[in-house]
């Protein structure tokens, strides 16, 4: 039973507002994945750690405070320096649409806005950490 | 949600004694309203929160709600303001003007009040970690205009309880943090009478996740709080009370929420005359703010908000509010524009001069139902307020953990009724639209941090650096001793010395506070 999805919840930057991030850990973990939940304020640096550390398949971003355009892309470049872009990057919260083009390029392309079902949450990160959890765990 | 039945009849309030337990209108224990003459008398303060971006575009923004019949000012600041960081510190990148505006010395707060008579507006400011600084500034403002302290009126939150429990942008540790706010009390008890220290807020509370009687029963503990704290700091009841305000949050369950309102002052008003044995009937009349529910509004098919906030706010009328802000349309995806934060203040005169409820005072008053509902409410929320004693009071429970977990837990069964359609959310879980409907928002770029910084450069290049440097090296002696830090920080701001210099002076004496993280 060691092949549980690995997911580390953090809330970078300086906003509080952390009712999204602690209802989405909630979930995942009721849905059987093993969260790491880091709490707040949390720099760039410190999640990739965690996530290293951890050895998470995924990192989950909670951002509402209008920041993620400076956070998001910053993630992604420390990820490939640890050779880490294996590691599926989601972000939920108040994302302006004109925002999301953008993000896909990076890489990012598990994006929830306002008011999406915690289920299609649990769905898309299970669909895309199948074939990573499975090939590590199994090798 | 407190349970319903179908029907409530005379039986329902049975017990409800007339003189012990409602009183009329402006008396006691004023379950019906402070004011004798309710709205007639006065209308509610019609206080739009507002902020974003640099001090002149955010100066702009009140000047133009002060000229569409708005009657107070309300200062929205961004997150390095509110967690008191300067623009040009690592944390703040990406951030400054985002969700409000961005005051970081002297200079912002002039630009900010800019052409508005502070002796003729009453100035709301939410801030907490650092608000005896922000409060230090506008002070400042309104020597170097010549208006004086005496004639200043308004609010600073000053709650930093709530921002432990819910909002998060806490600073210090509790117990320095709770020395912050009772010197606040002090300065202004014999400076400046007229302005309200602290906004003890349910508001952040509730949109955390709170049920109602959650969100009553933590913000009057945390206002008993306060007020220990105080007297234990040598204030006199009489003196400080009289100036502490409430702000709650006004949310979709209509009914529930009339009768929190009238809950909250009916249980306020014993705790400070026999509680606290306060003589003086200001210490026992609650005033507070209301807003309504952020959290209720939905991105999707926004213009449902409109009628989501209209309903809220009558709920806050209904319930005999002080003031009120009334949310936009928009707020769901961004900071409101020009349009929908004027629709929203519409919202407000439409209730209060088209729809007669301001007529009578506490129309609903003798509703079996709404008595019954805020005896219910009323209950629940005293005995978490007696759990909360039992631990020693609110800063015990909060090291605990207890408000938090318990808000968390109700988050999250709120969200799970949700997925389940238990809770409809019209446009949202049920009468879904198949097409994305596009409304234009408020983009908010990076040139208001551009702007902010070079600013910050100025300042710093103008100022007297060594006169910067003595001021925090007394406000730091201060912080260790037991003076006021109000007339300190007052010094500090006329040195030019920034919010975040301010509060890093006070990080090295009293150290920041990390929140153990729980879901």
């Amino acid at each position: 039973m060691s092949q549980k999805i690995r997911v580390v919840i953090a809330k970078p930057g300086l906003d509080g507002h952390d009712r999204g991030a602690k209802v989405i850990a909630r979930a995942l973990r009721d849905a059987g994945m093993e969260v790491i939940y880091m709490g707040l304020r949390q720099t760039p640096e410190q999640i990739v750690s965690a996530a290293l550390q951890e050895d998470a398949d995924v990192i989950g971003l909670s951002i509402l405070s209008g920041a993620h355009m400076h956070i998001c892309p910053r993630i992604v470049e420390l990820l490939r320096e640890k050779q880490m872009s294996d590691v599926l990057v989601v972000v939920g919260g108040i994302i302006p649409d004109a925002d999301v083009p953008r993000l896909n390029e990076i890489g990012i392309r598990g994006i929830f806005q306002p008011g999406t079902p915690m289920q299609e949450i649990v769905d898309f990160i299970t669909k895309n950490t199948r074939t990573r959890v499975a090939f590590e765990r199994l090798s | 949600m407190v349970p319903r039945d179908v029907l409530y009849t005379p039986q329902s309030i049975e017990a409800l004694d007339y003189a012990r337990d409602l009183g009329n209108p402006g008396d006691f224990p004023y379950t019906r309203g402070i004011h004798a003459s309710g709205y007639r008398g006065k209308l509610w303060t019609m206080r739009q929160f507002a902020g974003f971006g640099t001090p002149e575009e955010t100066n702009e923004r009140y000047r133009r709600l002060l000229a569409a019949g708005g009657t107070g000012l309300s200062v929205a600041f961004d997150l390095p303001t509110l967690m008191g960081r300067d623009p040009d510190h690592e944390l703040s990148r990406g951030e400054v003007g985002k969700c409000g505006v961005n005051v970081t010395s002297l200079a912002d707060m002039e630009a900010l009040f800019a052409g508005i008579d502070l002796g003729a507006v009453t100035t709301s400011m939410t801030i907490n970690g650092p608000a005896p600084m922000l409060l230090a500034m506008y002070l400042v403002v309104a020597e170097e205009r010549g208006t004086d302290w005496a004639t200043l009126s308004g609010t600073i939150q000053n709650d930093i309880l709530k921002e432990f429990i819910a909002q998060k942008e806490f600073i210090y540790p509790p117990r320095p943090s709770m020395r912050l706010v009772t010197d606040v009390f002090a300065f202004c008890a014999s400076h400046v009478p007229r302005w309200n220290t602290i906004s003890v807020s349910g508001y952040h509370i509730r949109e955390a996740g709170a049920t109602a009687a959650q969100e009553l029963a933590f913000t009057l503990r945390n206002g008993i709080e306060y007020v220990d704290y105080a007297i234990e700091a040598g204030l006199d009841v009489d003196v400080f009370a009289p100036r502490i305000s409430f702000f709650f949050n006004s949310h979709s369950d209509f009914f529930e929420e009339i009768a929190k309102f009238r809950a909250a002052r009916r249980i306020w008003a014993r705790v400070m005359r026999d509680r606290f044995k306060a003589v003086n009937p200001r210490s026992w009349q609650m005033r507070f703010h209301a807003q309504t529910a952020g959290v209720s509004l939905t991105a999707q098919q926004p213009y449902n908000n409109v009628v989501r906030t209209a309903l809220q706010a009558l709920a806050a009328t209904l319930g005999g509010t002080q003031s009120l802000h009334t949310n936009a349309l928009d707020e769901a995806l961004a900071l409101p524009t020009e349009a929908a934060a004027t629709l929203a203040l519409r919202t407000q005169q439409i209730i209060a001069h088209e729809t007669g409820i301001v007529d009578v005072v506490d129309p609903l008053g003798g509703s079996y139902f709404l008595e019954k509902l805020t005896c219910e409410i009323e209950g629940e929320a005293m005995a978490y307020i007696d759990k909360i004693d039992r631990m020693g009071g609110m800063v015990p429970a909060i090291e605990r953990g207890f408000p938090q977990k318990e808000i968390a837990e109700s988050a999250y069964q709120f969200q799970r009724a949700v997925e389940s359609k238990e809770q409809v959310i019209v446009g949202v879980n049920e009468f879904v639209s198949p097409e994305h409907e596009e409304i234009g928002t408020l983009y908010i770029d990076e040139s208001a941090g551009e702007r902010q910084l070079a600013r910050l450069d100025e300042t710093r290049r103008r100022r007297d650096r060594s006169r910067v440097d003595a001021a925090i090296d007394r406000l730091q002696a201060g912080a260790k001793g037991e003076s006021n830090l109000m007339p300190l920080l007052i010094d500090a701001v006329k040195a030019h010395a920034t919010v975040g210099e301010m509060c890093d002076g006070l990080r090295e004496v009293w150290g920041e506070y990390v929140e153990d993280p729980i879901i």
